[in-house]
C-alpha cells in the first residue's frame, strides 16, 4: 500500500462522512461547515488525480464563494430557531436510505465486478491539469462555450437582483 | 455557399440584443416602449436571419448534413435553423401580450423583456450545440430564466413557490443530466457529438458507462420535458407562474427539451452500429422510452380530466403533450423527427395562443381562472371564444387544425417503426382529452354565465393572437407547407 | 501517476452522488435541499476530473470549470428565490410552501 493509495483512502472516508453530515444534520450552519469540509477533501482528491489548477478553483470557487453566500443566506435568515427545526419525515428518510443503501451495493458490484478500468492516470495527466494548459485549451477550443456562460452568469446577476430586490416600483 | 458568419448570425445577433436589453434597460427606465421594441426587432432579426440561413441551407447539395463551426463546438444544420425561427416566434408571441398583462397585475417589467431574450439564446444555443458542454449550457442559460420568469411578480406567493419548486428539481434534474453527460464523457472519451457517433459505430466505447450514461441524461431531459414519473413540479410550476410566462414555459421549454432529445438521440444511436452490444440498448432504450410515453399520456390526460383551474388543467394537458413528442424519439426514423419538428411548432402556436386568451381575462391575483368561469364566455367575448374554440379544437387533435397533422405524423411515424400498441395507447389518451378540451367549449358556447362577465382588454395580445390563429389554421389546411421544410433535415 | 484504479474514483463519485440524491428527497429545508444539489454536482465533478484524468484529456477538467460557473450562477438564483419566498412566508421549509397542492 503506497502513500497515495492511504491518502486517497483518508480522504475518500471523510469525503463521504462530511456529506452525510452535510445531508443529515438538522441545524443548516453545521451542515454547510460539513460541506465546506466535503470540499477541502474533494481538492484533495483532485490533486490525487493530478488536477492540480482544479483542485485550487475548488477551494477559491466552491468553498470560498458559493458557501460563504449560502452561509451568508443563513445567517441573514436567522435560522438557528430550535423550534422550527423539527422535520416530520421519518418513514421518507427509512425509506430513502434503504433505497441508497440498495444502490449503492449496486454501484459497487458494477464498478468493482465489472473490472476496475484504466489502473492508473494517463501520464499525460500531470501536464493537462497545470493551469497554462488548461487556460490554453479553455481560450481556443472552447472559446464559443466561454462566450456562452457570460449569457449565463449575466442571467444570474439580473436574476438574483430581479428577485432580491425588496421595493416594487 | 455561404460563409460562417452568415451561418452563425442568428446566434450573434440574440446574443447581442440580449446585452443591449440588459445595457439599455436603465437609460430607458421611464419609457420602457423602447427596449419592448428593441427586443422585438431583436426577436425579428434572429428570426430573419436563421431563416436566411435555413434558406442558404436548403440549397446546398445534402441539406441533412451538419457543419461544425467554432471548433467543433457550434452546428449549423438545418433542424438548428428551425428551431431557432420556432424560439423567436415563441419569444415574439410573449412579448406581444405581456406588457399589458403584467402592468395590470404587477406594475413593473423591468428586466422582463432582456429576460426573454436570454432564454431565447439560451434555447438557441442549444439548437446550435454539436458539443455536450455547449448544450448543457444552452439548457442551464434557459433553465436558470425560467426559474427567474417562474417567479417574476414576486410579491404573490404563488409565483414564488412555483419558482421555488421549479429552481429545486430543477437543479436536481441538472444534477442527473450532468452525471450522464460525465458518463457519456467516460465511455467515449470525447464530448464532441459528431466523435462520440464516431466511436460508437467503430466501436471503441465502454459500453457499461454508456448505458449508465443514457439513463441518466433520460432522467435529467425526461425532468426538464415533464416526463412521467418526472411529470409532478410541472402543474405546479405553470398553475403559479405568471399566465403568459406559464405558456411559454410549457410550450417553448417543452420544444427545447425535445430537440435536445433528438440532438442526443440522434448522435448516439444516429450511424448503425457494428457493435451487437448497441443495437441492443437501441432497443432497449427505444422501448423504455416509448413505455414513458404511454404513461405520460396517459396520465396527464386523465389527471387533467379532473381539473377546476383552467391553467392547472393546460399544464396537466401539457404533460400529456410531451407523451406525444416523444413518440417521435421513439419512432426515431425520418418521419419521427419531422413529426416532432411539426408539432413543436403548432404546440407552440396553440399552447401559448390558449394561454394568452386566458390571461386577457384574468384578474386581480389569479381571478377567473376557474372553469367553471369561462360559462357564457362567447357572449360577452365572441372572438375571444371562436379562438380559444380553435386552439382547443387543436390540442384536441381535431381537423382541420395543425394540431391534427402533428398528431397524424407522430402517430403514423409509431406505426411503421411497429410501436401499434404506443399509438392506440395515444389515440385512446387523445379521445380521453377530448372530453375536457370539448367540454370547454361547451362551457363557452352553450352554458349560460352565472357570474358577471369577465371583461378582457387585448392591446398588442390581438397581434400574438392573430398570428398563433393564423399559423394553426394555415399549418393545418396546408400541412405540407412545413412538412416539407422539417422533412429534408433528416 | 498514481496506481489507484479508476473504479475507485467512480465508485466514490456515485456514492457521493446518491447521499446527495437521499438529501434531496428526505430534506425539507430549501437551503439543506440546496447543499445536497451541490453536492451531486461535486460528485459529477470527480467523475468528470477522474475520467480527464485517465485519459489525459483536458476536456473533462474544462468541463468542471463550466460546471463550477453553472453552480455559482445556480447558487445565486437559487439563494435569491428563497429569500423572495421568506419575505412573503417566514418560512423556508418546502412542506410549508404548498399553497400550490389542492
Amino acid at each position: 500500500m503506497s502513500l497515495t493509495f492511504l491518502f486517497f483512502g483518508i480522504l475518500a472516508v471523510l469525503a463521504i462522512a462530511t456529506a452525510v453530515i452535510c445531508v443529515s444534520n438538522k441545524n443548516p450552519v453545521v451542515s454547510a461547515m460539513a460541506l465546506v469540509a466535503h470540499f477541502f477533501m474533494l481538492a484533495g482528491l483532485y490533486l490525487t488525480l493530478q488536477a492540480q489548477f482544479i483542485a485550487i478553483l475548488q477551494i477559491l470557487i466552491y468553498a470560498g464563494a458559493i458557501m460563504v453566500l449560502v452561509i451568508f443566506v443563513i445567517m441573514l435568515l436567522n435560522l438557528g430557531d430550535e423550534e422550527k427545526l423539527r422535520e416530520k419525515t421519518k418513514y421518507r428518510k427509512i425509506l430513502a436510505s434503504l433505497l441508497g443503501i440498495g444502490f449503492i451495493a449496486m454501484l459497487c458490484s458494477v464498478y468493482l465486478g465489472g473490472g476496475l478500468g484504466n489502473k492508473a492516470t494517463s501520464p499525460m495527466a500531470i501536464t493537462i491539469g497545470a493551469p497554462a494548459a488548461l487556460g490554453k485549451e479553455l481560450f481556443t477550443n472552447y472559446l464559443f462555450a466561454f462566450e456562452a456562460i457570460a449569457l449565463l452568469l449575466l442571467t444570474a446577476i439580473i436574476g438574483a437582483v430581479v428577485l432580491a430586490k425588496r421595493k416594487v416600483d | 455557399m455561404a460563409n460562417e458568419t452568415i451561418l452563425m448570425l442568428p446566434l450573434y445577433l440574440i446574443g447581442f440584443f440580449s446585452l443591449a436589453a440588459v445595457g439599455l434597460d436603465p437609460l430607458f427606465s421611464k419609457n420602457k416602449k423602447v427596449i419592448y421594441y428593441l427586443s422585438l426587432i431583436g426577436l425579428l432579426e434572429a428570426a430573419i436571419s436563421a431563416g436566411y440561413a435555413l434558406y442558404l441551407h436548403t440549397l446546398t447539395p445534402a441539406p441533412n448534413i451538419e457543419i461544425s463551426y467554432a471548433k467543433n463546438m457550434v452546428s449549423t444544420g438545418g433542424m438548428a435553423y428551425f428551431f431557432d425561427i420556432l424560439f423567436c416566434l415563441s419569444g415574439i408571441l410573449i412579448l406581444l401580450s405581456s406588457p399589458r398583462y403584467f402592468t395590470r397585475e404587477y406594475k413593473e417589467l423591468s428586466e422582463f423583456y432582456s429576460l426573454i431574450l436570454l432564454s431565447v439564446s439560451g434555447m438557441m444555443i442549444m439548437a446550435h450545440s454539436a458539443n455536450l458542454l455547449v448544450l448543457f449550457i444552452g439548457i442551464e442559460i434557459m433553465s436558470l430564466s425560467f426559474y427567474i420568469l417562474a417567479g417574476f411578480i414576486r410579491i404573490r406567493i404563488m409565483s414564488v413557490e412555483a419558482a421555488l419548486k421549479y429552481f429545486l428539481l430543477g437543479a436536481f434534474s441538472t444534477g442527473f443530466l450532468v452525471y450522464g453527460i460525465a458518463m457519456i464523457y467516460g465511455a467515449t472519451g470525447t464530448l464532441t457529438l459528431s466523435v462520440i457517433q464516431l466511436s460508437i459505430q467503430t466501436n471503441t466505447i465502454n459500453s457499461l458507462y454508456l448505458t449508465i450514461g443514457i439513463g441518466l441524461i433520460i432522467i435529467g431531459l425526461s425532468f426538464k420535458a415533464a416526463i412521467f414519473p418526472f411529470h409532478q413540479w410541472a402543474p405546479d410550476v405553470y398553475h403559479g407562474s405568471p399566465t403568459v410566462i406559464a405558456g411559454f414555459l410549457s410550450a417553448a421549454g417543452k420544444a427545447a427539451a425535445m430537440m435536445a432529445f433528438i440532438i442526443i438521440a440522434r448522435a448516439i444511436f444516429g450511424g448503425l452500429s457494428q457493435n451487437n452490444f448497441v443495437k441492443d440498448l437501441y432497443v432497449d432504450v427505444r422501448l423504455v422510452l416509448a413505455v414513458l410515453s404511454a404513461a405520460t399520456m396517459l396520465i396527464g390526460n386523465i389527471t387533467a380530466l379532473v381539473q377546476k383551474n383552467i391553467k392547472r388543467m393546460l399544464a396537466y394537458s401539457s404533460v400529456a403533450h410531451a407523451g406525444y413528442l416523444l413518440m417521435g424519439v421513439v419512432a426515431a426514423n425520418e418521419r419521427g423527427w419531422s413529426g416532432i419538428l411539426f408539432y413543436s411548432t403548432a404546440y407552440i402556436l396553440m399552447q401559448i395562443g390558449a394561454f394568452i386568451v386566458i390571461s386577457l381575462s384574468e384578474r386581480n391575483d389569479e381571478q377567473n381562472l376557474k372553469i367553471s368561469e369561462y360559462r357564457g364566455f362567447s357572449k360577452a367575448h365572441p372572438y375571444l371564444a371562436a379562438i380559444m374554440s380553435i386552439f382547443m379544437f387543436s390540442l384536441a387533435g381535431l381537423p382541420p387544425f395543425a394540431g391534427f397533422f402533428g398528431k397524424y405524423y407522430l402517430f403514423t411515424a409509431a406505426v411503421e417503426t411497429g410501436y401499434v400498441w404506443l399509438t392506440i395507447v395515444a389515440v385512446i389518451s387523445s379521445l380521453i382529452s377530448m372530453y375536457f378540451y370539448i367540454g370547454l367549449i361547451i362551457k363557452m358556447y352553450f352554458e349560460d354565465p352565472d357570474t358577471q362577465p369577465m371583461v378582457a382588454e387585448s392591446g398588442h395580445a390581438v397581434l400574438a393572437l392573430t398570428l398563433s390563429t393564423a399559423g394553426v389554421m394555415i399549418f393545418g389546411i396546408f400541412p405540407s407547407l412545413l412538412m416539407d421544410i422539417a422533412k429534408i433535415f433528416f | 501517476m498514481n496506481e489507484i484504479p479508476q473504479g475507485y474514483y467512480l465508485l466514490l463519485a456515485g456514492v457521493l452522488f446518491t447521499i446527495g440524491t437521499i438529501g434531496v428527497l428526505t430534506r425539507r429545508n430549501a437551503i439543506i435541499i440546496f447543499m445536497s444539489i451541490e453536492l451531486m454536482l461535486n460528485s459529477v465533478n470527480l467523475t468528470l476530473v477522474a475520467f480527464s484524468s485517465f485519459f489525459g484529456d483536458s476536456s473533462g477538467q474544462i468541463f468542471v470549470f463550466f460546471v463550477m460557473a453553472i453552480a455559482a450562477a445556480e447558487a445565486a438564483v437559487g439563494l435569491a428565490i428563497v429569500l423572495a419566498l421568506f419575505r412573503l412566508k417566514k418560512t423556508i421549509y418546502v412542506d410549508e410552501a404548498n399553497i400550490l397542492k389542492y
